[in-house]
């Protein structure tokens, strides 16, 4: 064969199976949302879940998952963002740095059953937190920070060098070029790694199983007081999130209309996830901008 | 050619009698080291005040080696020995406050590296860290150093627009401009045309003639008409070695050492 038409073949293998990958994700996520969909109401949305009779909604679930969410992003980003800004600004380059790293890259590799199990035995047991978000934000925090942490080193790695030389020469310390000079540039990077982490953290199951819980308590809308058992802020509360109330329906479930209330709730799942992503892109591009061709 | 058969102590430096010319800057015996690597060998170099000094050489020759030392950029890169003398103050000892030094000793780097932020911005943000918040008082500053960098004309109504939006030679300009913003002494500069287009560089050698009234100015430069053009004395480094300082004129027309004179005759390496 000929030079070009050896590239003619590998071009279109490679088509071939980019095609596959688009087809699969297409399929999968087109069924769920076809299946899904019809399902999703203001009612299935606002209600609480059933166990025995249909009809039951995802509120409890659905709110679960984003105060999950946001206490996990809570007590994540600082430390990431500090573990970040170390590695990529401050950290020698040594062995103890590179175990520290290496550290980080086997963390993110953990199963996320096994994180589960870990916060199980450490937090819910040990600690005494009980099946309660806090016991899983926290678990879902050790899923997230090794991901995070890389995030952040990386964003501010692809800084140029050039805007830390210039700040040194302007006579700024280097805590001060990091925090006015290179978080901003490393802003939009940084940015969509949270909210693309948000995504990840928002469709875990394994490890929320066994630390917030397959029970979703009641929760009084009304009532605000985070100290308060029934507030939808009391963290010592144990809490179904969506991927979990998919996961128990699945494996358990015995109302009527439980195959629709799987699909109905693993649509919300995936659109949530979708917007998240979209959002992930448009936010980086946005902050892009506003940094670099700053139109005020 | 044999780079290696001049003798790197055969040297002819020029001496400044501090009496008679107010110096800005002295090296006593610097010397630099990365690692193992003796990257620089014992530089001794008066630089006289509102005056431009070119550092030429070939590419490793250590000329930047050498300015980068001179406002502590090695810091944690290079060990760097001898003494860096700046208003009777060794700037090279561990005890001077590198950050307050080098707001009087400013650098404009070969690529030009605005900050992604706006035109404005990129000169009052060290100002502004520096306790200057006077909304008045940055508004002269601004002006003033945009007009000694000139660029003020090219970019007065667009003072809030970003500065990754001007051309190479304006973002230059613009960092020379930020660099004086601080009211610095001494403007360092590492081959600061180099990446620039020929018309680019001649405004920056333009800004460089107006800078020396007020500042004194050491460039390193691959450009030989670039030194013979802007600078008062030259300085010719060689493999790590300074061979020759005098006056411009002189190492451009009656160059004392041989090394000196195939390098601007064009008949080294």
């Amino acid at each position: 064969m000929n030079p070009k038409t050896i590239n003619k073949f590998a071009l279109n293998t490679i088509k071939v199976i980019a095609g596959l990958v688009v087809i699969i994700l297409a399929f999968l996520i087109g069924r769920i949302l076809i299946q899904g969909v019809p399902h999703i109401s203001w009612h299935f949305l606002t209600s609480p879940s059933q166990e025995f009779v249909s009809g039951g909604g995802i509120s409890y679930q659905l709110f679960n998952s984003f105060y999950l969410l946001v206490l996990t992003l809570l007590i994540s980003f600082p430390i990431s963002l500090g573990a970040g800004i170390f590695l990529s600004e401050y950290a020698p380059k040594n062995w103890l740095t590179e175990i520290l790293r290496m550290s980080i890259e086997i963390l993110s590799s953990l199963p996320s059953v096994v994180v589960g199990l870990f916060g199980f035995l450490l937090f819910v047991v040990q600690f005494k937190l009980g099946f309660s978000i806090i016991a899983g934000a926290i678990a879902l925090t050790f899923f997230n920070l090794p991901l995070l942490t890389s995030n952040v080193e990386q964003a501010l790695n692809s800084v140029s060098d050039l805007q830390r030389e210039a700040g040194m020469a302007l006579g700024l310390s280097k805590w001060r070029t990091v925090i006015k000079v290179i978080i901003p540039e490393a802003l939009p990077g940084i940015v969509t790694g949270i909210v693309l982490g948000a995504g990840r953290v928002f469709g875990e199951a394994a490890a929320l199983i066994y630390t917030a819980g397959q029970s979703a308590s009641t929760i009084d809308f009304t009532n605000w007081n985070p100290f308060n058992a029934a507030s939808p802020l009391n963290w010592s509360r144990p809490a179904e999130t969506l991927a979990v109330h998919i996961w128990k329906i699945n494996s358990e479930g015995i109302m009527p209309d439980a195959a629709a209330v799987s699909a109905g709730t693993s649509a919300v799942l995936i659109i949530v996830v979708l917007i998240f992503n979209l959002s992930a892109r448009y936010l980086g591009n946005k902050l892009y901008r506003k940094f670099t061709a700053a139109g005020k | 050619m044999d780079v290696g058969k001049y003798d790197l102590n055969d040297t002819a430096i020029m001496q400044f009698d501090p009496k008679e010319k107010e110096m800005a800057l002295t090296t006593k015996n610097l010397q630099v080291y990365y690692g193992d690597n003796h990257a620089f060998y014992d530089g001794s170099l008066q630089f006289e005040r509102y005056k431009i000094t070119a550092l030429i050489g070939a590419s490793g020759s250590g000329k930047s080696t050498f300015l980068r030392s001179l406002n502590r950029m090695n810091d944690g890169i290079a060990k760097v020995d001898g003494n860096i003398w700046y208003r009777s103050l060794d700037i090279n000892s561990s005890a001077i406050n590198v950050y307050e030094m080098r707001k009087h000793i400013g650098m404009v780097f070969q690529r030009p590296n605005p900050f992604s932020k706006s035109i404005r911005e990129n000169i009052t943000f060290a100002v502004k860290e520096n306790g200057i918040k006077d909304k008045k008082k940055l508004d002269e500053i601004v002006e003033s150093s945009l007009k000694r960098a000139a660029l003020w004309e090219e970019v007065k109504d667009q003072l809030g627009s970003s500065a990754l939006a001007l051309s190479g030679g304006q973002q230059q300009r613009l960092c020379i401009a930020r660099a004086i913003a601080m009211q610095p002494d001494i403007l360092l500069m590492d081959e600061p045309a180099s990446a620039l287009d020929p018309i680019s560089t001649l405004k920056v050698e333009e800004t460089m003639m107006e800078l020396k009234k007020h500042y004194t100015i050491i460039i390193v430069t691959h450009n030989m008409q670039q030194a013979s053009r802007v600078s008062d004395y030259t300085a010719f480094f060689h493999l790590g070695h300074v061979i020759e300082y005098d006056k411009t004129k002189n190492i451009f027309t009656f160059p004392q050492k041989k090394a000196t004179d195939d390098y601007v005759s064009g008949n080294f390496g």
